[in-house]
């Protein structure tokens, strides 16, 4: 008897515990998908965030992403779901496929070219022979001195 | 009275194109008469501002006045709108914000032809090339949209000013950044101007500094004013969403910013001078291209003025601006040679060189994914939404680069810096980061969870480095002052800032911008909750726990309002009572919420009515737990000290003379 209750409760417990995690999961795939698409209410706003006062949109939209995810569908098939029906707007940002991955690439390339191309200018600039005096450095004075407290003031910026 | 108005801005189009004409061909000829005629395009182009002043005043006037007859008036203002919003009209919608551009541009006009005798062969070519930019924004006035059409019929009141903009910082919010859009000219002129002359030197650079820098300010702040606005009027939650028009704005103060760190190479050592060229080019091409996305209905935005054919006019104008760029550039660049190479990798030179590809990095990245959804419809037949994933993906790495640069820059001399200087002046500051870094992660923060809480713990540890960095620059400098003088170390820091305003206003603002990253990182860990509540209902999230107490109605002329009163408790004490309202515009026929927030150096907490459930009939509140966001509005106030201080006159420098006993040998004496 006693052992058949200790049963019931751990099943109980563990049913308890299943509901809990499945439906933070649920939670938590509902907020991600719903941070993945915008309301199409031309406000601009992620679906979740839509806060636009008497929007046709985002309640419904709302809904239907519930729907899709209680139903357990995969998040692709939801956010083509949401495509299918809203256009391909509806997604917060390109997809990495097609033409959409140049939307991506586009930068880093921009990035890299932009080190390469400064260090490569850097390279040239330093292996570039320095020019050196014939007769070694004869020591200044007058105005050429100042000329070169000067510039030794401006590069020091005391 | 839009007779008056309509008659000044022709006018003020007649005299700036007679200021761009005669200046043009009084700089093409020699002698007196040419010098005479120049001095007429000088006085024509002060008189411009007289006529454009006087159309701007027409149009405020018209709306105290509730001068529906004027189509802009009836579209944008109405009689209950409060005195200040009647004021705003004048750049609210379209016509009237073009008159307010053109406005501004006359005054930094008038404000440049006054101080020609600086150099007056110089300003005289700036003065034509302004009176250029003019010609083209009157004509926009006078022939695209104008700002004194009249309505057919006298209407009884006005359609009233969009709510979102009934709000005070809307007042103040587009004139700093029209302030820094326009700006933007000024050196823009300048620069064109030396390339033009071929003028010798870098003193153009000098005389526009400062015009550069307070530019940047006014953007600056109107760049913020914008965030703040969005955070407290959209009711999202956030300040900024990456949308178009934030985007455009923030594209100029992006190469601003990077003109004003590599124009110091040009300055102290001849370098870069075509890049600097580039990017005061690029940076008032950028203003005006910001301009022509938000009018031109190209890309959507919820801060978009309405869908005009003015597109057209910006692009002709951005490509003659850019052609004529490009003539003078290729004809003139043998005098842009760089003066000195680069001697080291490690050295301030180069941290100009990588700050600076990582600000155009950024702006590229911006323009790239503002621009991307037209481009994509182009390629694909149908338009892609281009989000804040997106950038943050991109930028926030880019973001962090830039704070470790800007911690090592300073620790770096000109020329060349040694390994072991490096180290010896790095140690401490990243010790301490490295410090805070652990401090944070014992306090509960969880980088490997989440990438964002990796950033987020990043951008606190880099702008520990930077702080720790600036301060020991303070500190240093101070006690070396403090040695000779022996005053107090904070008067010697204060001194040592008076001596060289422009390197330590700037660090000043470079630690208001750690400031504002430490509050952009707390948006890791906002959380909201949103809940029905009626009448003694109780919502908690975080620390805090809201009872809803009443709601309750005001009618006003120009709005009716319904609001909640919800009290705050933490703790089980109540700590403050907070108001979160909805508010219907009668003129506009508009809805509108106004958030309630109690706003401390921890957190936001950010209350928003929602409105009512269709089907339950109960009031939808939403709230926010934003940590940190008080950082970014403060760290914005010392940015803007730190440009204030970089723009106050050195002191004259203290000479130290040479010891009476050391002679200075003849040139050529050998050894």
């Amino acid at each position: 008897m006693r052992n058949s209750l200790q049963k019931t409760a751990q099943l109980g417990l563990l049913i308890v515990a299943l509901f809990t995690f499945l439906g933070s999961d649920q939670d938590a795939r509902f907020q991600s998908l719903g941070h993945k698409v915008m309301c199409v209410c031309s406000c601009n706003q992620v679906l979740l965030e839509c806060n636009h006062v008497g929007c046709a949109y985002s309640d419904r939209m709302r809904g239907e992403l519930a729907s899709y995810v209680d139903r357990g569908d995969s998040d692709d098939l939801t956010l083509q779901a949401l495509v299918q029906k809203y256009g391909p707007t509806v997604l917060i940002a390109p997809t990495t496929t097609g033409f959409n991955r140049v939307a991506w690439v586009m930068p880093y390339l921009v990035l890299v070219l932009g080190l390469t191309t400064v260090v490569l200018i850097a390279r040239t600039w330093r292996t570039r022979p320095q020019i050196i005096p014939a007769s070694g450095v004869g020591r200044a004075s007058g105005a050429e001195l100042e000329r070169y407290r000067e510039q030794a003031r401006k590069d020091t910026q005391v | 009275m839009s007779q008056i108005g309509s008659f000044a801005l022709l006018l003020a189009l007649v005299l700036s194109a007679y200021s761009f004409l005669a200046g043009l061909v009084a700089l093409t000829r020699k002698g007196r008469g040419a010098e005479r005629l120049g001095e007429t395009a000088r006085r024509a182009g002060i008189a411009v501002f007289g006529m454009v002043f006087l159309a701007a005043l027409v149009l405020v006037i018209a709306a105290f006045q509730d001068d529906f007859s004027i189509a802009y008036i009836f579209h944008h203002s109405n009689r209950d709108l409060p005195g200040a919003y009647k004021f705003a009209t004048l750049w609210s919608g379209q016509e009237g914000s073009l008159l307010f551009w053109s406005l501004l541009l006359a005054t930094y006009g008038l404000v440049l032809r006054l101080r020609y005798k600086t150099d007056s062969r110089l300003f005289a070519h700036a003065s034509v090339i302004i009176a250029a930019v003019q010609v083209f924004f009157l004509l926009l006035l006078n022939f695209a949209a104008h700002p004194f059409a009249v309505m057919q019929g006298l209407p009884q009141d006005g359609n009233g000013l969009n709510p979102l903009l009934q709000y005070p910082e809307m007042v103040i919010h587009p004139p700093m950044l029209y302030l820094g859009y326009v700006g933007f000219t000024v050196p823009f002129a300048f620069a064109l101007a030396a390339l033009i002359m071929r003028y010798p030197g870098e003193k153009w650079i000098q005389i526009t500094r400062r015009w550069s820098m307070v530019t940047w300010g006014f953007l600056t702040c109107g760049v913020f004013l914008g965030a703040h606005w969005a955070y407290s009027v959209l009711g999202w939650g956030g300040y900024w969403g990456w949308d178009p028009v934030e985007n455009a704005s923030l594209m100029p103060w992006l190469t601003g910013t990077a003109f004003l760190h590599s124009v110091m190479m040009q300055e102290k050592r001849g370098m870069l001078k075509t890049w600097n060229m580039w990017l005061i080019f690029a940076t008032f091409l950028l203003s005006i291209f910001g301009t022509f996305l938000t009018r031109s209905g190209v890309v959507s935005s919820v801060h978009a003025f309405a869908q005009s054919s003015i597109g057209t006019w910006f692009i002709v104008f951005l490509t003659i601006t850019f052609v004529v760029c490009l003539v003078f550039y290729v004809k003139n660049r043998s005098h842009l040679r760089s003066e000195h190479k680069l001697e080291s990798l490690v050295s301030r030179e180069s941290s100009f060189l990588f700050n600076n590809l990582l600000l155009l990095v950024a702006c590229f990245t911006v323009l790239w994914g503002t621009l991307f959804p037209v481009l994509s419809e182009a390629v694909q037949g149908s338009k892609v939404t281009v989000g804040p994933p997106f950038f943050n993906r991109v930028n926030v790495p880019v973001a962090l680069l830039l704070l470790l640069l800007t911690a090592v820059g300073p620790l770096l001399a000109w020329r060349k810096t040694s390994i072991e200087s490096l180290k010896r002046n790095f140690l401490w500051p990243a010790l301490g980061a490295i410090a805070i870094g652990a401090a944070l992660i014992v306090v509960g923060i969880r980088p490997w969870k989440d990438m964002t809480y990796l950033y987020s713990l990043m951008t606190i540890m880099l702008s520990a480095l930077v702080g720790f960095t600036v301060i020991s620059e303070f500190i240093r400098g101070g006690r070396v002052i403090k040695g000779h003088t022996g005053q107090s170390l904070f008067a010697s820091m204060v001194q040592l800032a008076h001596r060289n305003t422009r390197r330590y206003g700037g660090y000043i603002v470079h630690f208001g911008v750690i400031v504002i990253m430490i509050g952009f990182a707390g948006a890791a860990f906002n959380r909201d909750k949103e809940q029905e509540m009626g009448y003694g209902d109780k919502m908690s999230l975080g620390a805090y726990t809201l009872v809803c107490r009443s709601y309750t109605q005001e009618d006003k002329p120009n709005y009716s309002s319904e609001w909640a009163i919800i009290d705050v408790f933490k703790a089980g004490k109540q700590i403050d009572t907070l108001y979160p309202e909805r508010r219907f515009y009668k003129a506009s026929q508009q809805m509108a919420t106004m958030v309630a927030n109690r706003s401390t150096f921890k957190e936001d907490l950010y209350l928003v009515y929602e409105g009512l459930n269709q089907d339950t009939g109960r009031p939808i509140m939403k709230v926010h737990l934003n940590p940190l966001v008080m950082w970014i509005w403060v760290g914005v106030w010392i940015m803007i000290a730190g440009t204030v201080v970089a723009l106050i006159p050195n002191a004259v420098p203290v000479r130290v003379t040479a010891p009476a006993r050391i002679q200075a040998a003849p040139v050529g004496a050998g050894d």
